[in-house]
C-alpha cells in the first residue's frame, strides 16, 4: 500500500482559539471549524510525515481505536479536506517552504 | 474664427467617514447637490484626501443592469463593478475614478467597497450592525437583516448617539477599536451623528421574549462576526488579513449575544 502525504494549502487563513481550529478558505471565504482528528491531520500535516505514521503517533494515542480503521478514516478526511483546498496531498512527500503558512 | 477648446468646470467635495477623507470631483453641479445632500454632516473640509475619485456620468446601461458586485486587484489597481457603475481605483497615487449614472446609490457602493479595502490592511472593518454611544463608550449591535438593527436604534433614548443603524465603522486604535459614525443607512434612513468613541462591546442580536445579555463561546463569537463582515474583494491577501482581524476583535472586545423584546427597557442593560 503507497504512503501518503499531506501538506497545508498556504491559500488558506489559519487560526485556533479556545481548542477551536478554523480555517477561511483565502479564494471563497468558507469558513471551515476542523473537528479534533481533523485538527490533528492539519497540525500534522507537514508534507514530509506520512499518514500512516501520523494516525500511528497523533491518533491511535489519542482515541482509542483500531490503527487499520484508523488509517481508512483518516485517509478519507484527508481526501474531504483537500477536495476544500484546505490540504493536498500526494503519494510523495511535499517539500514546503513555509509549513505554518497561513496560521498564526 | 470658433473656438476650438471649451473650459469644463470641475466641482468637487470631500467626503470624509471614519476619519478618512475622499475627494470626488464631478463636472456637473446637479450630481454634486446631490452628494451634498446625501452626505450631509460627512463634508469635510480637507484639503489632503487619502483617495481622489473622478466621477464620470453616464447614460444607463440596462443590459448589465442587476450584475452582482465584483471587486478584483491586478496591476495595481483595485477594479470595482457592479450593474449600476464601474470604478477604478491605484492606491500607490491614491487616484481612482467612477461610471455611473447621476444618482448617490452607486457611489455609496463604492466607498463602502473602497472602505472595506483601506480598513482590511489596518485591521478594521465594516459591520452588518447598528452602533450607538453611550456615556462615551460605543456599542455594536450585529445582525442580518431582520435581526433588529432598525428597531434597537429606533428605540434608543435620548442620551444616546447614534452611529448608524445599518452599516458599523470599525477602526483599530491601539489595543483598541474606535467606532465612526457612518452615513450608511437602513430602514431607519436615518444618517448616523459623525462622531466616534472606543467600542466597548459586540453584541449579537437576537429578538426573544425577555431583554437578556448571555455569555457566548469565543469561537462562536468568532464565526458570527465574520458572518456580519462587510466584504467585497476577491484576494486572497485581505482575506486572510480580514480573517484575522476578527480574531484579535474578539481577543480584545467583549461580544455577547443580545436577546430583546422590542421594547425601550432593552436599554436599561446597554452602557
Amino acid at each position: 500500500m503507497s504512503k501518503l502525504y499531506m501538506a497545508r494549502n498556504s491559500r488558506v487563513a489559519a487560526r485556533t482559539l479556545d481548542g477551536e481550529m478554523m480555517i477561511m478558505s483565502g479564494r471563497d471565504c468558507t469558513l471551515f471549524t476542523l473537528n479534533k482528528t481533523a485538527t490533528i491531520l492539519w497540525q500534522s500535516a507537514d508534507g514530509l510525515t506520512p499518514l500512516d505514521e501520523i494516525v500511528k503517533l497523533r491518533i491511535c494515542t489519542e482515541f482509542a481505536v483500531e490503527p487499520a480503521e484508523a488509517l481508512q478514516d483518516a485517509e478519507t478526511l484527508a481526501r474531504e479536506l483537500t477536495r476544500h483546498e484546505i490540504l493536498q496531498i500526494s503519494e510523495e512527500p511535499i517539500p514546503q517552504g513555509n509549513p505554518a503558512a497561513g496560521e498564526s | 474664427m470658433p473656438q476650438l477648446t471649451t473650459e469644463v468646470e470641475q466641482h468637487s467635495l470631500v467626503i470624509e467617514i471614519g476619519g478618512m477623507p475622499v475627494r470626488v470631483n464631478t463636472t456637473d453641479p446637479g450630481f454634486l447637490g446631490i452628494l451634498q445632500s446625501r452626505y450631509s454632516g460627512f463634508v469635510g473640509e480637507s484639503h489632503d484626501a487619502e483617495i481622489e475619485f473622478d466621477v464620470e456620468l453616464a447614460a444607463p446601461n440596462p443590459a448589465d443592469r442587476d450584475a452582482d458586485v465584483e471587486v478584483k486587484y491586478g496591476f495595481g489597481r483595485w477594479s470595482l463593478t457592479r450593474g449600476d457603475f464601474r470604478a477604478e481605483w491605484e492606491p500607490s497615487t491614491r487616484l481612482g475614478w467612477i461610471r455611473q449614472t447621476a444618482n448617490p446609490y452607486s457611489i455609496d457602493a463604492v466607498l463602502r467597497i473602497v472602505h472595506t479595502l483601506a480598513l482590511a490592511r489596518q485591521g478594521g472593518f465594516l459591520l452588518h450592525a447598528a452602533s450607538a454611544i453611550r456615556n462615551g463608550k460605543a456599542f455594536l449591535f450585529a445582525g442580518v437583516s431582520e435581526a433588529g438593527k432598525t428597531t434597537i436604534s429606533r428605540l434608543a433614548p435620548p442620551d444616546v448617539t447614534l452611529l448608524t443603524d445599518e452599516i458599523s465603522y470599525v477602526r483599530r486604535k491601539g489595543d483598541g477599536y474606535i467606532a465612526f459614525g457612518t452615513p450608511f443607512t437602513g430602514e431607519l434612513a436615518k444618517l448616523g451623528e459623525n462622531v466616534s468613541a472606543p467600542v466597548s462591546a459586540l453584541h449579537l442580536l437576537a429578538k426573544g421574549s425577555e431583554n437578556r445579555i448571555d455569555e457566548i463561546a469565543p469561537g462562536e463569537a468568532v464565526r458570527s462576526l465574520l458572518a456580519n463582515l462587510l466584504f467585497f474583494a476577491e484576494d486572497e491577501e485581505l482575506v486572510q488579513a480580514t480573517f484575522h482581524s476578527a480574531f484579535e476583535f474578539v481577543s480584545r472586545v467583549p461580544v455577547a449575544r443580545l436577546t430583546f423584546v422590542p421594547d425601550a427597557r432593552v436599554w436599561e442593560l446597554i452602557g
